[in-house]
């Protein structure tokens, strides 16, 4: 372990209390085309390993490249959502490098002529707007996936040999860079998580993509670096490589932050260098020193002729963007009566989508909201899982809400709806009628439970007798407690105060 | 003059996976340099900065496939010419380098 590596971690207040962070987001957005960037093989997820492949993504000798003009289309409909210039006439180029997962020992990329360039995201934090600038989108193809054998750990270091399925390779993936992103300060970790955030509702908004990022489908890499508060230069940065969660990404970014400062503050150098994030401890480790020797030695393809979108049809694309997410969040606002706190919170939680569809599924704009940011956000959070894949789904909070509107059960009773949810007992319906979750409505049992409650409890009966209907709190909660929380609290005081009054 | 020398051809090897020996060095750098200074020879040209650079030599643009699927291979197919596989996937020595 070198000193470096055992630095003490320097807390995230002090952090920016004595730097300024740069960030800058590497995102990779896998389309969803029906077929590969250069060849006509299914792209479908999960298939039997090398079932989808052919001689053109397995890189054999004398096969040749076509482009997918869906992916292209894709690509400058990205470019376009994210404000940028859609090049009038650019190249595919070879980037050169040999790795087992890449067949052709290039990937087929864009190097200095990307389709789209110079655009802009603007990403709300906390209610204040920071611009994102986009340097460029550019088209370019996945690798296959290697499977590391032996070792401990099933990573890549240690393994005897590594298995690889080229099913992926040649899928199309648009990398998405930013320019460095200063003057975030102690938001820089939300900022860099609302921007790949606000990406992915962008993209699954275009539907250019399957949005996963569970699956991949989305992989950010966050480079970071540290400058002196106020100095207004840019510092020797690190890659995180694929971050695969929103919530990691703001974790990384983090933690490299507490890291940098750590080694500034030891009088040592950061090392330029890729990092491995590591979802389960929280932390990034070393891995591959990025030095100026890195040479891909990229050269235009010389198998594909250049692309040059015509001005008609990328006008003819502009038309098919959807609506503009600030101005679709102002608009939702506003139909649904939310406050800019509930708004932000909402935005915030990664739940606008699901709260737009709950309310399309029938629930009032409060009860969506309440549900997914109360009760869904915080087992989301407990499980580490995003809440967009927590298994529960906008019509399913719709169809709980429907059984609360109807009197059938209470919030309370909802919440075991929603542990039977989560556990996959079926749908709302079926879950309260397995559980025995709808509140009784059988008058002579709550006579009786009332009596009883009464019975046990002469002294805050007799509070009652002579006026305090105040107390009617401690027998509605034994009450509550003998029905198992299932009656109508509001019937149950009526029947106590009609007993006692 | 262009000039390439012993130690970028050495590099490039290195990056290429080629393994030359320091005879071969020695026999290769300067055969590189005749070639370099052949093309460079391009550049007397008369009225050469009105060119723009030719990376293709059919001026075609936009050549783009439909995105339907067409039949690849099967997996036994793909698998049938690999030195080792194990189970429906290329089996490959170990990765010491980093992933990219």
């Amino acid at each position: 372990m070198t000193r470096q590596e055992t630095a003490e971690l320097i807390p995230f207040d002090d952090v920016v209390a004595s730097y300024d962070p740069a960030l800058g987001l590497e995102v990779h957005v896998e389309l969803n085309t029906l077929t590969k960037m250069f060849c006509g093989c299914p792209t479908e997820f999960g298939a039997e390993p090398n079932s989808q492949v052919c001689p053109t993504c397995l890189g054999m000798p004398g096969s040749m490249p076509v482009v997918n003009g869906k992916a292209v289309e894709s690509a400058i409909r990205i470019g376009l959502a994210l404000n940028c210039e859609i090049a009038e006439w650019c190249r595919f180029a070879r980037k050169n490098y040999f790795y087992p997962d890449m067949p052709k020992n290039f990937q087929t990329s864009q190097y200095d002529e990307p389709i789209c360039f110079e655009g802009y995201m603007d990403v709300e934090v906390d209610g204040e707007t920071f611009r994102v600038e986009i340097e460029r989108a550019h088209m370019e193809e996945d690798t296959g996936k290697s499977l590391h054998v032996g070792g401990a750990t099933g990573r890549i270091h240690g393994a005897d040999y590594s298995l690889v399925d080229y099913n992926r390779a040649g899928i199309p993936l648009i990398e998405i860079v930013t320019k460095p992103i200063t003057g975030a300060g102690a938001k820089a970790p939300e900022v860099a998580r609302a921007y790949v955030a606000q990406l992915r509702d962008l993209i699954v908004a275009l539907g250019v993509s399957d949005a996963r990022m569970e699956q991949g489908s989305i992989r950010a890499d966050v480079n970071l670096s540290l400058a002196p508060k106020g100095s207004g230069v840019l510092g020797t940065r690190t890659e995180t490589k694929n971050v695969n969660s929103l919530r990691s990404v703001e974790r990384a970014v983090r933690y490299e932050m507490s890291r940098h400062a750590a080694i500034l503050g030891l009088g040592d150098k950061i090392l330029q260098e890729t990092r491995h994030w590591h979802e389960d401890t929280g932390v990034t480790t070393s891995g591959r020193e990025k030095s100026d020797a890195e040479d891909y030695r990229y050269f235009p393809e010389p198998d594909l002729v250049p692309v040059a979108p015509s001005r008609e049809w990328v006008e003819e694309l502009r038309a098919t963007l959807p609506e503009n997410p600030t101005a679709k969040r102002a608009r939702l606002q506003a139909e649904w009566g939310f406050s800019d706190l509930e708004m932000r919170d909402t935005v915030g939680a990664g739940a606008l989508a699901l709260v737009e569809q709950t309310i399309a599924a029938g629930a009032s704009p409060q009860a969506a909201r309440k549900w997914w940011l109360s009760e869904l956000a915080r087992r989301a959070n407990d499980t580490g899982f995003e809440i967009d894949a927590l298994g529960v789904t906008p019509e399913q909070v719709a169809a709980v809400q429907a059984l609360v509107d109807s009197g059938r059960i209470n919030d309370k009773l909802a919440r075991q709806v929603f542990d039977g949810l989560l556990a996959g007992e079926g749908t709302p319906e079926e879950i309260v009628a397995a559980r025995g979750l709808e509140i009784v409505s059988d008058e002579g049992a709550l006579s009786t439970a009332v009596d009883n409650a009464i019975a046990a409890n002469p002294d805050v009966a007799d509070k009652i007798r002579d006026g305090k209907v105040a107390a009617a709190g401690a027998l509605i909660g034994a009450v509550m407690k003998e029905m198992r929380g299932q009656a109508d609290a509001g019937r149950v005081r009526e029947l106590i105060l009609e007993k006692l009054t | 003059m262009p000039e390439i020398s012993r130690d970028e051809v050495a590099h490039l090897a290195d990056l290429a996976r080629i393994d030359l020996d320091d005879a071969e060095l020695d026999h290769l750098a300067p055969q590189l340099a005749v070639i370099l200074e052949s093309v460079a020879s391009i550049a007397s040209v008369e009225g050469l900065d009105e060119v723009p650079p030719t990376s293709h030599p059919i001026p075609v643009t936009n050549v783009f496939r439909d995105d339907v699927v067409v039949p690849g291979l099967t997996a036994e197919q793909a698998l049938s010419g690999a030195p080792a596989r194990e189970g429906q996937r290329f089996s490959v020595p170990r990765i010491l380098g980093d992933e990219q």
